[in-house]
């Protein structure tokens, strides 16, 4: 046995030239030197961050706390939290990737500074963590913590599996961060087209590092997703009928149902191409009867119901948003839940617009199209429902309005190209060009973003017990609205232009002004990002100012409006009865909200478990082995994961009581503060004088 | 007889010779189309489109056409008329009532305005129920019609009505160029694709390496190129002139690399092209066979096989026989192209593969 083939057996195909800057050491030609800079930067932020995070943790003695109160904990609210950190870090690197690549495309005419390569990562890493890094765990957090409670539940139904699926998708993005320092990511896209990503003609750890985080994050989705069904059908408040509970979580439902239904044929398409890349298959090679396109069929199958995943939590939002700060019922209920219902159903209809140009007959295309269109019924409804909301209503122009208002303005334009795109024949002329990149941030930005960031406006009194600074979020939101626009707008024109997507550099002077134009809107976008920070520090030095602690800072209408602020950990003393929609408003009206319960009963809570973290670290080990083909890894940490389920089997002893004496002493803590508040009218929302009690004798109260 | 030309054309300098036989696009042009109760929502969506476009494209319009905005060939004038249609008709019922309403209801609405009526109960009226879900089936109805027909229409694979029969070219995608290859006429290009004014041009394409995608904006469709696979393509160039043409779908390091310029002749300049082609061209053999199919731009190609020079840069190639085109496809779905057969050898990807993984070196950008 060869010293070479030992090193192979224990640190797989890992070599010097994994490291980022390796090459530039080696060969410092200008253009490694460059690119081997920033990702030697890159690497040194990961590496970096992670140490502080460490060695903070470690100097001031958390980790205890971070395990119990935290990692181990099974509690929706701060697996919730947790997802959302995760969606805010890998936000923070997935914009400043794209900032790279605006810079690089503005300065393209020459061949920019990045080499293609170095482009291609960028690219694929940025689409990769945007929709499964960044939307998914965020739309996942915001979810579980608002719809237990939006549904008055103690939690969800399998509070363990929710954990779990929590840390296999931290498992999947410390993986995409890994990729930063061990070796390259992939450059084929986030949607991966074999055979590019074929083992012979991307031999590398890129695509196996895409193929693993993928599986990590999607495994994760498909567990959540079956769990917040299961909760949304079973957990229900007495009295909550379906047709009762507010449409965010009507949103999350038609969410989960579709996460369930559209994963597995994306981990059915990994898995395929994994088998063509590790064992020497022939799924989607160009030869020995492979075909690509089941590939990209199966992608598309998965990949435009995902979008509708994402894009269906944030209508739900909107929804919540409107109505709120219009202080009126949402306009059109029945409708909404029909048309989101809709929506749902047919984004299973439509995956062949992704490849118009495959050169199938026009009669597919035509019928795809025109699938593709009706989905433009049920948006439109809802965009007329959210505007009759505001009708008579009372509109307060708040940090989540404006995002509110910018999605409508926006997201109609966005979708009038999505109907551009949708027709077959004008689809030849623009598809895979910058027409498309413009169309698809036009409705995933304001569309899903914009409405994740309203909600966490929204909601964040709600979580942390203080509210956000007004006028930071003012200020981030028109950033982002102006950002938005001077990025993408250039985009059509470019597109329409004929510049190709994922174009490095090119050779014609009349694209500059609007690739300058574009950069320049990336930087206002990452001054965006930039001021949610900035308010976010702000909000937390002045917390105390800004407390809400009586928890209704927004005169909300559904019922996580009705505990305190942070809501305690069993949500609510006593499960409430509901008798109506906006169940809350309901309440407030009929001076039925903030009373003390008949009687207190003893509280069962599902413990901390462990299970959640050790899986997900296994996770991450078996996917680290795969990529790197460090096989005693892989073997150990699958040992390992059979080992803990079977463990986990065992336990018995899995739920805590809290006594009732403790709730009730709890709750009458707090009666005393919504007691002791002072009521505010909406003109005084924003201001330190706000706690938490809405007025309900002046504008607002049920007429 | 043009329906969106003119306003186009009288901003744009045109360099090359108006030469303007009578095309499919005269016959086909849908003219029915343009009622004259809805001319006006043409225009104005021209006017935008030209607002945006002047600009952009006076400064590279006298050397490529780029834009189907601009379009050279009956296929990408319908489609840029059908683009005109579907944008003005969203911009007058779907836009506008949406952007008129919406600061209209916030200012009327807003929070401190006293005199507007208040309702916060009113949350359901049939009638504008109704008026929600009747509005956009009525309208994806209109648009559904145009969906239908021009997707039939505009079929790429469907051959263009003329009186002379149509060119034959076969198109093989290859990491980081097109081989352009004439059956009948015996040679085949890198870099340049001639074709006949005012003949229609059959494509067929298949690609010896990953998938890509054939686009010339200003004549036409676009169309996907995929290993083991044969697509077609249709179209026709009405005026003579120099049209970008490229591959839209990301391949690797050479990408942005791999654009061509599709040059519309006169049919007797053409016939002087072909022949002069056959005379000066290069023989292709097994070695440059082999070239081609390397990972390669045009120019390291040239650079590494000098005799391939030309004084535009393209690569002219005779003694071509019509039997490569379909040996290739089967070669590729059979995995016995020599960059397979290397790949076997070189196991599932532990090691480094030689192809296509070296970037090329950073190259002055292709002046045409």
């Amino acid at each position: 046995m060869s010293t070479a083939s030992i090193v192979y057996d224990i640190i797989g195909r890992f070599t010097m030239h994994s490291l980022p800057f390796y090459d530039m050491v080696q060969n410092p030609t200008k253009e490694n030197l460059i690119n081997g800079s920033i990702a030697g930067f890159a690497a040194c932020v990961a590496v970096g961050g992670l140490v502080i995070v460490v060695a903070g943790i470690t100097y001031l003695k958390k980790w205890r706390w971070l395990w119990s109160e935290w990692l181990t904990s099974t509690d929706h609210k701060k697996i919730g939290i947790m997802y959302v950190v995760i969606a805010f870090v890998m936000m923070g690197r997935a914009i400043i990737e794209a900032i790279l690549m605006r810079a690089q495309q503005a300065w393209g005419l020459d061949g920019g500074f990045l080499s293609p390569n170095h482009f291609g990562q960028l690219f694929s890493t940025h689409g990769t963590i945007m929709i499964f890094f960044m939307a998914m765990p965020f739309l996942i957090g915001v979810i579980n913590y608002v719809m237990p409670l939006q549904i008055g539940a103690r939690d969800v139904s399998f509070p363990v599996l929710n954990s779990i699926s929590l840390m296999l998708t931290a498992a999947g993005a410390i993986l995409i961060m890994a990729s930063l320092v061990f070796g390259q990511f992939s450059t084929g896209g986030w949607f991966g087209y074999p055979p590019y990503t074929e083992a012979h003609f991307l031999p590398g750890v890129g695509p196996d590092y895409w193929i693993w985080a993928l599986s990590l994050s999607g495994l994760g989705s498909t567990l959540t997703g079956i769990n917040f069904a299961v909760t949304i059908f079973k957990e229900r408040a007495p009295g909550m009928k379906l047709f009762y509970m507010p449409l965010f979580t009507w949103a999350a439902l038609c969410t989960s149902i579709m996460m369930i239904f559209a994963m597995p044929p994306l981990t059915v398409a990994t898995a395929q191409l994994a088998l063509d890349r590790y064992l020497g298959f022939h799924y989607f090679t160009n030869e020995l009867g492979g075909d690509m396109m089941h590939f990209v069929n199966l992608f598309w199958i998965f990949g435009h119901p995902e979008v509708y995943i994402l894009i269906i939590p944030a209508f739900g939002i909107y929804s919540e948003v409107f109505s709120t700060y219009s202080g009126k019922a949402l306009f059109g209920y029945a409708s909404m839940v029909l048309a989101i219902m809709c929506i749902a159903i047919l984004s299973f209809t439509v995956w062949v617009h992704h490849f118009f140009t495959m050169g199938q007959g026009p009669s597919i295309n035509a019928v795809y199209g025109i699938a593709s269109m009706l989905i433009g019924i049920p948006t439109g409804v809802k965009i007329y429902d959210w505007m009759w909301t505001m009708f008579r209503g009372r509109v307060r122009i708040t940090a989540p309005m404006i995002y509110a208002i910018g999605f409508i303005v926006l997201f109609v334009l966005g979708g009038m190209s999505g109907i551009v795109l949708a027709n077959p024949s004008v689809d030849f002329q623009v598809h895979n060009t910058d027409f498309l990149v413009a169309h698809f941030h036009n409705v995933i930005i304001p569309g899903v973003l914009f409405g994740l960031i309203a909600g966490y406006h929204f909601w964040f009194p709600k979580v942390f017990g203080y509210r956000l600074d007004e006028r930071w979020g003012i200020f981030a939101a028109c950033c982002w609205t102006l950002g938005f626009m001077l990025a993408f707008f250039p985009l059509y024109a470019l597109g329409i232009m004929g510049l190709p997507r994922r174009t490095v550099a090119y050779a014609q002077p009349a694209y500059v002004p609007l690739e300058m134009a574009a950069f320049g809107g990336a930087l206002l976008i990452g001054v965006a990002l930039l001021s949610l920070l900035i308010q976010l520090v702000v909000s937390y030095l002045h917390r105390d100012e800004n407390r809400v602690p009586v928890g209704d800072p927004w005169d909300g209408r559904s019922l996580e409006w009705a505990c305190a602020a942070p809501p305690p950990e069993y949500n609510f003393p006593v499960i409430p009865m509901v008798s109506d929609r906006d169940a809350f408003t309901a309440a407030k009206a009929f001076g039925t909200a903030y009373l003390p319960p008949a009687e207190y009963v003893d509280i069962t809570l599902p413990k901390n478990a462990a299970m959640g973290p050790v899986i997900g670290a296994l996770g991450f080990a078996i996917a680290f082995g795969l990529v790197w083909h460090i096989w005693w890894l892989v073997c150990l940490a699958t040992l390992g994961a059979f080992a803990t389920m079977i463990v986990r089997g065992f336990a018995r002893d899995t739920t805590k009581t809290i006594p009732a004496a403790e709730v009730e002493a709890e709750y009458e803590q707090w009666l005393e503060v919504v007691r002791a508040a002072t009521p505010v009218t909406r003109a005084d929302e924003t201001r330190p004088v706000n706690q938490g009690l809405a007025d309900q004798t002046a504008l607002g109260a049920a007429s | 007889m043009r329906v969106v030309g003119p306003g186009v054309r009288r901003w744009i300098v045109n360099t090359q010779p108006r030469h303007r036989p009578a095309t499919a696009a005269d016959r086909s042009c849908p003219r029915r189309w343009v009622g004259a109760r809805f001319a006006w929502t043409v225009s104005l969506a021209r006017c935008i489109a030209l607002a945006v476009l002047v600009l952009m494209l006076g400064s590279c319009v006298g050397n490529e056409h780029m834009s189907f905005l601009d379009p050279q060939g009956p296929v990408a004038h319908a489609e840029a008329v059908h683009f005109y249609w579907i944008v003005g008709i969203m911009a007058v019922f779907v836009a506008g009532p949406i952007f008129l309403a919406l600061p209209f209801f916030l200012w009327r609405y807003r929070y401190g305005n006293a005199r507007a009526k208040y309702a916060p109960n009113w949350k359901d009226s049939a009638p504008v129920i109704a008026f929600t879900w009747i509005g956009p089936v009525l309208i994806v109805c209109g648009l559904g019609y145009f969906v239908w027909t021009d997707s039939h229409r505009l079929n790429p694979y469907r051959a263009l009505a003329s009186n002379q029969p149509p060119l034959q070219m076969q198109v093989i995608g290859y990491d980081w160029k097109w081989l352009f290859i004439y059956p009948k006429q015996g040679i085949a290009t890198i870099g340049t694709m001639a074709l006949p004014v005012g003949r229609p041009v059959t494509l067929h394409l298949t690609s010896a390496t990953v998938m890509q995608s054939f686009f010339i904006p200003a004549l036409g469709s676009q169309i996907y190129a995929m290993g083991g696979m044969v697509t077609r393509l249709n179209l026709e160039a009405m005026h003579p002139g120099r049209y970008l043409g490229e591959n839209t779908m990301y391949n690797g390091n050479g990408f942005h690399f791999q654009k061509f310029t599709a040059v519309g002749m006169t049919p007797d300049r053409f016939k002087a092209w072909v022949k002069q082609v056959k005379f000066n061209g290069t023989p292709i053999d097994a070695r440059i066979l082999t070239a081609i199919g390397t990972c390669s731009t045009r120019e390291q190609m040239i650079a590494a096989m000098p005799s391939l020079a030309s004084t535009d840069g393209a690569i002219y190639l005779k003694d071509v026989s019509p039997g490569l085109f379909p040996a290739i496809v089967k070669a590729v779905k059979q995995g016995t192209t020599p960059g397979l057969a290397h790949a076997a050898q070189g196991g599932s990807g532990s090691r480094r593969s030689t192809t296509c993984k070296t970037p090329p070196p950073r190259l002055a950008r292709a002046e045409p």
